[in-house]
This record gives C-alpha cells, sequence and structure tokens, in this order.
C-alpha cells in the first residue's frame, strides 16, 4: 500500500518539481541558519560558525540532486535529458534525419499495411454477430459452386443436432437480375434471394424496417425487397420513407420493408468484387427444391460444438439422405468449414508469403539504419571520449543511442502510419480486386498497437549496434589521435560489410520470390482462356415479361441479333445466359444409350447460347456447325459440347451426329474448344452448349459484343442500336470482357504489385547501404589512395579495384541469399503456376539485377577516389 | 557500501519515526539534534541526509509535514508522525525488537559455546 502512495507522491512530486526545490532550499537554508547560530552559541568566530555548519550539513548540490531522485521520477529525468540532446543532434544533422525517417516510415508503412490486412483478413473475425460459430457448409458432389438442394437442408434442419439454424441464400443469382424503372434512369439491380432466417443467423440487424417475415417467405407471398445501405444512399438519398414504398423490378410492384446496415457487406464476404443492391425472400420448399443444386448453406453451431463434430454428424446425414432420395434428388456429401476458412482460407498461404516479405524488408531497413548509424558514430567517437571524459558512464551513453534510435523509429513510425492511413484507404477503394473483405480493411487502434511495438523493436534493432560501439576504454587514443575515428575503423568496416552482406542476401530472398511470382503472373496472363478477351463487350439484355411465350422470345432473340449486326464497327454478336467466370451450373449427361454407374456418370457445364456466340467470343468450333436462328422449337433438338465432353462420351468416334440423353434427346452437331469458366488457372473441363431458342431454362441473356469501337463510345452506338427494341436499356450496365479477365486474377495482381513494391523498396535500401560502405571506405583510405595516385596508379586501375571490392561483397550476399531462396521458395509452391520453385530465369534474375545495382552503388565513391588530387590527400592529415 | 547505506536508511527510518511519536511536531534540524543526541553522535554523520528519509516517509504517508515558523523565526517544515506511521511504527518496533532478541541470544550462546 504504501509503495502504491509513494508511486502516486513520486509522479506528483515529478510535476511540482521546480515548487519542491524550492521548498528543500528554503529547509536546508532554515537548518543551516540554526546550525550556525548553534556553533556561536559554542563560541566559535562567525567564520568558523559558517564553515563548520556547511560541514556538518554535507553537499547541499549533491543533496538536492539526490533529494530530486528520490522523491520524482529519476527515470523520466534521464529521458528527457536524453531526449532534449537527441532533438539538438538531429537538428544539427537534419539531412541524417530526414532519411533516417523516411526509410523507417516506408518500413513502418508498409509493415502497417500488409499488418491492417492481415488483421481484417485473418485475425479478426467476420463482422457478424459471433461470426465464430459459423458454419459453411458447401456440397462436395455439387462442382464447382457446392450448392444444396433445397430439399437436404429442410430434411437436415429437422435431424441435425449441431446447428441451432441453418440458413441459405440462392447462389445462381445473376448481376443485374432486376431491372428498377419509374422514377429515375431505368438500372439493372442485383439482387441476393435468401432464407427467412439468413439475417437472424448471421446477426445482423436492419439500420431500417425489418427482415423479411414468414409470409414473404412462402412460395406466391407478396414481393418484398431489402435494400442495401449503398442502394439506399445512392438511389433514394438515405430517405427513411422508403419504407413500405412500392418498387418496379422487372415491371412487377415489390414492396420496400428494410434496410441493411453499411456494416453489413455482403459482397465483401460471400462474393468478392461484386456488387448486391438488393435481397430478396427466398422460399425454401417444395417448388424451390425442385430447381436442383441452388443454395448456399450458413449454420450457426450450437454452443459448445466443434467444426469436426458437426463435420462428423453431417457426413452420416449426408449419406443418409442421398440414400433415401435417390430418385429425386441430388447427392448431397456435405464438407463443413468455419465461415471465416471459407471466405478467407484460399487467401491464406499469399497474405502469410506478404507477412513475410514484409518481415524481410524491416529487416533491410534495421541493417540500413544501422549502417548509417554506425557512419556518424565513426564521426562522433571524440564527442563521446569527450562526454566519458567528463564522467558519463558507459551504460548512460549507450542508453542515450538507444534513446536516439528509438527517436528515429518513433518518428519513422508517425510517418509510417500517415503511409499506412493513405495505404489502407487505396486498399478499400480497389473495387476491381475481388479480395474479400477488402474494403474493411483500416488503420484501427490494433494496428496502431502493432506499429507501436514495431517502432520501439525497429529502434532497438537498428539501434543496438552501433550502441554497443560507444568506446569503453580507448577515450586516450580517441582523443590523442587526431585521425577521426579510426582507431576502430578496421571493427568498423567489419561489421558494416557484414551488415551490407545482410541486406543483400536479405534483397536476394525477396528478389526470387516476388521473380518466381511475376513469372507465375505472367503465365496466368498467358494462359489460354479458350476465347479472346479483348474487343469484346456485354451488355444485359433479358426480355421483358411482355415476352411470355417461346414464340415472342425467338422473335426478340432474332431482331435483337439483326440490330446489333447490322450496326456499322461490330464483328460478331451472339447471346448467353452465363459469362466465363462469372458462374457455373453443371448437369448430368450422356451418350444414349450409354450407362454409368452413379460414382462415374459424366457432368458438364452448361450454357445457354445463341448463333454467333462461338464467333463473338473467339471460340473456335473444331468440327460440325454452329448454331442457326432455325434451331427453334418446331426443329430436331441439337446441342454443341467441348472436346473434352465428346472426348469423354465417345472415345476414339467421330461425335458428330451422335445423340445426347438431355431433354429427351438431343443431337451433337457441333465441337467446339475448352473455355476456362471456373477460374483462370483451372482446366476448362466437359462443357455443353444448348441452342437459346429451344429451351427456357435461362435466368439471363447477355448480348456478347466484339467490336473495332472504341469503348468510350461502343456502349452508346448499342445502345442506340437497340433502341426501337428496348428504349430502356441502361447506361451502366456495359461490361468489357476483358475487365472480367482481370477481376479472376486480381487477387494474384494484389500479391505481386504488393511484392514487388517491397522488393524495389528493398533494392534501393540495399544498393544505399552498398554506397554508404563503399564511400566510407573510400574516405577512410583517402591517403592510402593518394599514394597509390602518386605512385603512378591509373583512375581505371583505382576504379577497378573499388568495384571489384564492391562485387566481393555482393558475391557474399548473393551467395547466402541464393542458398537460403533455394530452402525457402519451396513453401511458394502452392501460389506458383506455370513455374518451378527453383526456376532458372527468377534466379539468373536476381543475379543480374542485384550485380547491376551493386556496380553502380560502387561506381560512384569509385569515381570519386579517382579523382581524388594526391597533393591535398597525403596533406589532409 | 550500498548495503551499509541500506541498513542505515531502515534504521533512519525508525529513529525518525520514534523520535517524531516520542517529541511531536519537529522540523528538520530538530530531528537531526535529537537523533544526534540520544545516539551520541554515533550514526547522522550528514545532517543532509535526513532530508532523503524524511521526503520518502512523507510520499508513504507515515509522516505529514505542515509550514511553520523556527525558534530563529525563519520559515520551516514541520513534521507529524500520522496514524499509518504510528502502526508501521508499531510494527517496525515489535521486529526490530524480535529480531534484536534473537541476535542477542544468538550472540550469548557462541559466546557460551566458546567458554564450556
Amino acid at each position: 500500500m504504501s509503495y502504491l502512495h509513494r508511486l502516486i507522491a513520486r509522479i506528483a512530486a515529478w510535476f511540482r518539481r521546480a515548487e519542491l526545490d524550492r521548498d528543500l532550499y528554503e529547509e536546508l537554508q532554515t537548518h543551516l541558519s540554526l546550525l550556525v547560530e548553534q556553533n556561536l552559541r559554542r563560541g566559535l568566530s562567525t567564520e568558523e560558525a559558517i564553515r563548520e555548519a556547511r560541514l556538518r550539513m554535507g553537499n547541499v548540490v549533491n543533496l538536492q540532486e539526490e533529494h530530486r531522485n528520490t522523491r520524482g521520477l529519476p527515470f523520466v529525468d534521464t529521458l528527457l535529458q536524453d531526449l532534449r540532446y537527441t532533438f539538438r543532434i538531429l537538428r544539427r544533422d537534419i539531412g541524417f534525419a530526414f532519411f533516417a525517417i523516411l526509410i523507417v516510415g516506408l518500413g513502418i508503412g508498409a509493415s502497417a499495411i500488409v499488418f491492417s490486412v492481415l488483421n481484417t483478413l485473418l485475425l479478426r473475425p467476420l463482422p457478424f454477430k459471433d461470426a465464430e460459430s459459423l458454419v459453411w457448409i458447401a456440397n462436395l458432389k455439387s462442382i464447382p459452386e457446392q450448392t444444396t438442394q433445397v430439399g437436404h437442408i429442410l430434411d437436415a434442419r429437422e435431424a441435425n443436432q449441431s446447428f441451432t439454424e441453418l440458413a441459405a441464400y440462392y447462389a445462381y443469382y445473376n448481376i443485374g437480375d432486376r431491372k428498377l424503372t419509374g422514377a429515375g434512369e431505368p438500372e439493372r439491380l442485383t439482387a441476393v434471394p435468401v432464407s427467412e432466417n439468413f439475417f437472424r443467423v448471421l446477426g445482423v440487424e436492419p439500420q431500417a424496417g425489418r427482415v423479411f417475415n414468414a409470409d414473404e417467405c412462402r412460395s406466391g407471398g407478396p414481393a418484398a425487397v431489402i435494400l442495401t445501405d449503398a442502394l439506399w444512399k445512392r438511389r433514394f438519398s438515405s430517405s427513411p420513407e422508403i419504407i413500405g414504398k412500392t418498387l418496379q423490378l422487372n415491371g412487377e410492384p415489390v414492396r420496400v420493408v428494410g434496410v441493411m446496415p453499411a456494416s453489413f457487406d455482403f459482397t465483401s464476404v460471400f462474393a468478392p468484387g461484386t456488387r448486391v443492391d438488393l435481397f430478396s425472400p427466398f422460399p425454401l420448399t417444395s417448388r424451390t427444391d425442385r430447381m436442383g443444386n441452388t443454395i448456399s448453406v450458413v449454420g450457426r453451431l450450437k454452443p459448445g460444438v466443434t467444426v469436426e463434430s458437426a463435420q462428423a454428424e453431417f457426413d452420416i446425414l449426408g449419406q443418409r439422405l442421398t440414400a433415401e432420395h435417390l430418385r429425386n434428388r441430388n447427392e448431397f456429401q456435405p464438407a463443413l468449414s468455419s465461415l471465416k476458412a471459407h471466405v478467407t482460407g484460399r487467401l491464406r498461404p499469399a497474405l502469410l508469403v506478404l507477412a513475410c516479405a514484409v518481415a524481410v524488408v524491416m529487416l533491410i531497413v534495421c541493417a540500413n539504419l544501422s549502417n548509417l548509424l554506425l557512419a556518424r558514430n565513426a564521426v562522433r567517437q571524440k564527442e563521446m571520449a569527450i562526454r566519458i571524459a567528463l564522467g558519463a558512464g558507459r551504460r548512460r551513453l549507450i542508453r542515450q543511442m538507444l534513446t536516439e534510435s528509438i527517436v528515429l523509429s518513433g518518428a519513422g513510425a508517425v510517418a509510417g502510419v500517415a503511409i499506412a492511413v493513405i495505404g489502407t484507404r487505396v486498399l478499400t477503394q480497389l473495387e476491381a480486386f475481388s479480395i474479400p473483405l477488402l474494403a474493411n480493411v483500416q488503420v484501427d487502434l490494433g494496428v496502431l498497437a502493432f506499429t507501436l511495438i514495431i517502432a520501439v523493436v525497429t529502434g532497438l534493432t537498428f539501434g543496438v549496434v552501433p550502441a554497443l560501439q560507444v568506446p569503453a576504454v580507448h577515450v586516450n587514443e580517441i582523443l590523442k589521435d587526431t585521425n577521426r575515428g579510426s582507431s576502430g575503423g578496421r571493427k568498423h568496416a567489419w561489421i558494416r560489410s557484414s551488415l551490407v552482406v545482410t541486406e543483400i542476401a536479405l534483397a536476394c530472398l525477396l528478389l526470387v520470390g516476388t521473380g518466381l511470382l511475376i513469372r507465375s503472373f505472367l503465365r496466368v496472363l498467358d494462359v489460354d482462356l479458350g476465347f479472346q478477351p479483348e474487343q469484346l463487350a456485354t451488355l444485359r439484355i433479358d426480355p421483358g415479361p411482355e415476352y411470355s411465350t417461346e414464340a415472342r422470345r425467338n422473335a426478340y432473340f432474332d431482331e435483337a441479333l439483326r440490330l446489333v449486326q447490322n450496326t456499322p464497327g461490330i464483328e460478331a454478336c451472339g447471346l448467353t445466359d452465363v459469362l466465363p467466370l462469372e458462374g457455373d451450373r453443371s448437369w448430368g449427361v450422356a451418350g444414349v444409350g450409354q450407362v454409368y454407374d452413379r460414382e462415374h456418370h459424366p457432368s458438364a457445364f452448361v450454357r445457354i447460347v445463341s448463333n454467333g456466340y462461338f464467333k463473338a467470343m473467339g471460340i473456335p468450333l473444331l468440327a460440325g456447325r454452329d448454331f442457326t436462328e432455325h434451331d427453334s422449337a418446331s426443329s430436331e433438338q441439337v446441342i454443341i459440347i467441348n472436346d473434352t465432353l465428346a472426348r469423354r462420351l465417345w472415345p476414339d468416334q467421330n461425335p458428330i451426329g451422335q445423340m445426347v440423353t438431355q431433354d429427351g434427346g438431343r443431337r451433337v452437331v457441333g465441337v467446339v474448344g475448352g473455355v476456362r469458366h471456373v477460374t483462370v488457372e483451372q482446366e476448362s473441363g466437359s462443357e455443353m452448349y444448348l441452342p437459346i431458342r429451344q429451351t427456357d431454362d435461362f435466368s439471363a441473356v447477355e448480348l456478347v459484343v466484339r467490336t473495332s469501337l472504341p469503348e468510350a463510345t461502343s456502349g452508346t452506338t448499342i445502345r442506340a442500336a437497340l433502341k426501337p427494341l428496348d428504349p430502356n436499356l441502361g447506361s451502366k450496365e456495359f461490361r468489357s470482357v476483358k475487365q472480367l479477365v482481370d477481376k479472376a486474377t486480381s487477387p494474384r495482381r494484389f500479391v505481386v504489385m504488393m511484392l514487388a513494391g517491397f522488393s524495389g523498396f528493398a533494392l534501393v535500401l540495399a544498393a544505399l547501404g552498398i554506397y554508404a560502405v563503399i564511400s566510407y571506405s573510400v574516405q577512410q583510405r583517402t591517403q592510402e589512395i593518394g599514394i597509390r595516385t602518386a605512385l603512378g596508379a591509373s583512375p581505371g586501375s583505382l576504379q577497378a579495384r573499388i568495384i571489384l571490392e564492391t562485387l566481393r561483397l555482393a558475391a557474399v550476399g548473393l551467395g547466402i541469399g541464393l542458398c537460403g531462396s533455394l530452402i525457402l521458395t519451396r513453401s511458394l509452391s502452392s501460389l506458383l503456376f506455370g513455374v518451378k520453385w527453383h526456376d532458372p530465369a527468377s534466379f539468373t534474375g536476381t543475379v543480374v539485377v542485384l550485380v547491376v545495382v551493386a556496380v553502380i552503388a560502387g561506381y560512384l565513391p569509385a569515381r570519386r577516389a579517382s579523382q581524388i588530387d594526391p597533393i591535398n590527400a597525403l596533406r589532409s592529415n | 557500501m550500498e548495503t551499509k547505506s541500506e541498513i542505515l536508511q531502515g534504521t533512519l527510518d525508525l529513529m525518525v519515526l520514534q523520535t517524531l511519536e516520542a517529541m511531536g511536531p519537529l522540523h528538520g534540524y530538530g530531528i537531526a539534534r535529537r537523533i544526534e543526541q540520544l545516539s551520541e553522535n554515533a550514526v547522522v554523520v550528514n545532517q543532509g541526509t535526513i532530508y532523503l528519509c524524511l521526503i520518502r516517509l512523507v510520499q508513504r504517508k507515515w509522516i505529514k509535514a505542515t509550514w511553520g515558523t523556527s525558534e530563529n523565526n525563519r520559515k520551516a517544515k514541520f513534521y507529524t508522525i500520522t496514524k499509518a506511521g504510528q502502526k508501521q511504527l508499531k510494527a517496525e518496533t515489535e521486529d526490530w525488537q524480535r529480531v534484536s532478541g534473537v541476535i542477542g541470544r544468538l550472540l550469548q550462546l557462541t559466546a557460551g559455546g566458546k567458554t564450556s
């Protein structure tokens, strides 16, 4: 207790130190005068009395100092003293301070950005209530979307013991499904159909209105929607009166019942890089059950239940349900994972690589600053020696040096936080990147705490080597030595060289890693997608509700294609229900007469397309013919398949003319090349195309146009061309297919861009390190060089010597770095595409880049050395 | 050196508390003089040191200080023992007596051992 009192009193005393000093002074004066009077009474002379009193009191200045230390906070006093001194020193050397703060700032800024991304994607829970108990339930029997049939989920709801609730959303919603008409410009909106309990399970409440009720979630219930915050702001200027109002969506009245808060970002979790405007009710009924594998399922675990035990229960449940409904349902093989792992798991390795990369960058920053401080120390040896001579302890000086480096890194941290704030803001604006939760990245308290820790650790790391160089014994020699700092020269040179070697080795590590990922990225860009995304644009042109019969729809398609085809600048056009990389569904398929068991039944991705689609997309027709406008309801049912499916169904036979079981029998009229539908990296698999005029099993119609028109004008041209057919086409729905492909490769691009930035920074730092060390060594050896010149060494040979010295450093660094790379790049394997972890090009490239940089960094001081005037050099001492 | 001053510090604390308990409010000079007299000039070498002890005790709230006027009409701080100080003094006195008792017995035992 008394210790606590004491601490509080010490802090209070520290703040009142001037007043307390005066008090003590007065007390001591009284004391002294009383002593003097006592002595006078004893009969001493005045002079003697005062002298004796002083002796009895002791050293008053010492006493005052000790009094301050006893009652106040001596630690803080020392710190303030060191800080004042540091600021004075740094002000005197403003160039150095600026440079050091800049380097630390960039390093800490980069670390803070990476940490804030990591924090959002890996460390922080998802932005839902008790997100840890949310589980993603995929269906391994449904490729690639892992969707499940409604009936299974209804049964699982009843039967399972692991979950309090299972919620679902309809996974096959299309971008721009709902056309909003009425007041304002018509606009295509994207709606996600969700189950009644969807918001409740995620634990999100609407900011206005309510969630869907049971009535709205039955088949044929009253039409209702919930708005996202973004749409509410953008289209309805956040008016609370929108609740209860009716919107015209796809020509039908729909009531707005609620608005979700801005914090609920459906896309950033479930569909990164896309936009969602609305939520609509999705009934879980026998009618939606008949639609097949359509829903993505999220469940909330009961308290105390683990994902593993739930998985064990669902293994059995899945088998049972599949066995019970062999005839009327698709198979169900549930695979459970925490929602978080489902959302960010794929990015985990890439993020860890980024974290390691930024750690390497920080190490290089530390090595670089250590070097700079060492160079400064060499100049400050005399100052140190004088301070030691005046009585400063070695410990005190080391403390002073560390204070200096922590001040530098602290100032760097401030700059770093500024960089991080800007950087994270830029990241959140990157809508073109399909990386989950990117919009939520921000500099929060966690990031600030991280920055603080990093700043202190960095300051100590780069400060410790220079601080330990504080002279211990050589004070006399240093003070006598007129050549500044040369006594520690040899030892310094060794430490500084090894720091530079470390920098080069670390930079080499980064460069190799970056090289591998850049080459992977280039390989990905080089992938033959199976179609030509350049000069390709697409527009949603779903027929309105007035085209209710097949005949009317077909007439609409004929007209649309005719109008667009006849527009100048349009090379080809066609229709499809889903674009590549945008979504997929697959159906079972077999040749007529072929029998497969359930396990090995072939399935293929389905596209509903029109004539001209293959030509517009640039998908090669390998055999047979394209669809024509005559492949309609009245003609024979036909199908076009890709080469993979052809080989699967009829190996070594001509597929043209064969029949498949689809829709009671369709004749194969053509074979086309495969298209990468799922991801750019993944092979295409089996595919089949049905003519759009022979089916109504599509939920969207995309017009695909190959055009030589510039991107800026092609939109308006095509809208104008389609005006007679549909005057209400919105202006924002025109998209280029190239953007679509870019989005598909964006997570990779994100990682490559960040890594390239880090490597560039590391390279600059390494170059600076080399430059600093070589300059220093040239400066140290001015005399030697002068003598060599005087003895007839040519400038060329001098330069060669110094550059050779540089290359020796680089070679050692490279040797270590390359060995390290060979060990570490193996762990990059999962991120590589089309290159091996020991890819020779990446390794050779790194060596070339680093050698070139080393030569340049060594050349500048070398040139300076060769210009040294021997007479001045010899006199200068 | 350091251990010696540490021992001194603890003893000095005890002596100051005891002096204030026995004599009532005193200023620094008074305390120093009183201790000198009692210890026959053996303890306080440096009278200034008493102020380090006083600030420590004040900060622990065992004594409190008020400004007053000294016998030669100068401003002086008068120190008084507090309730907490009295409790501390009691505890330390007991400690001290127990320890000195033990040490005393121990020394006698050794002396006895030698003679027998």
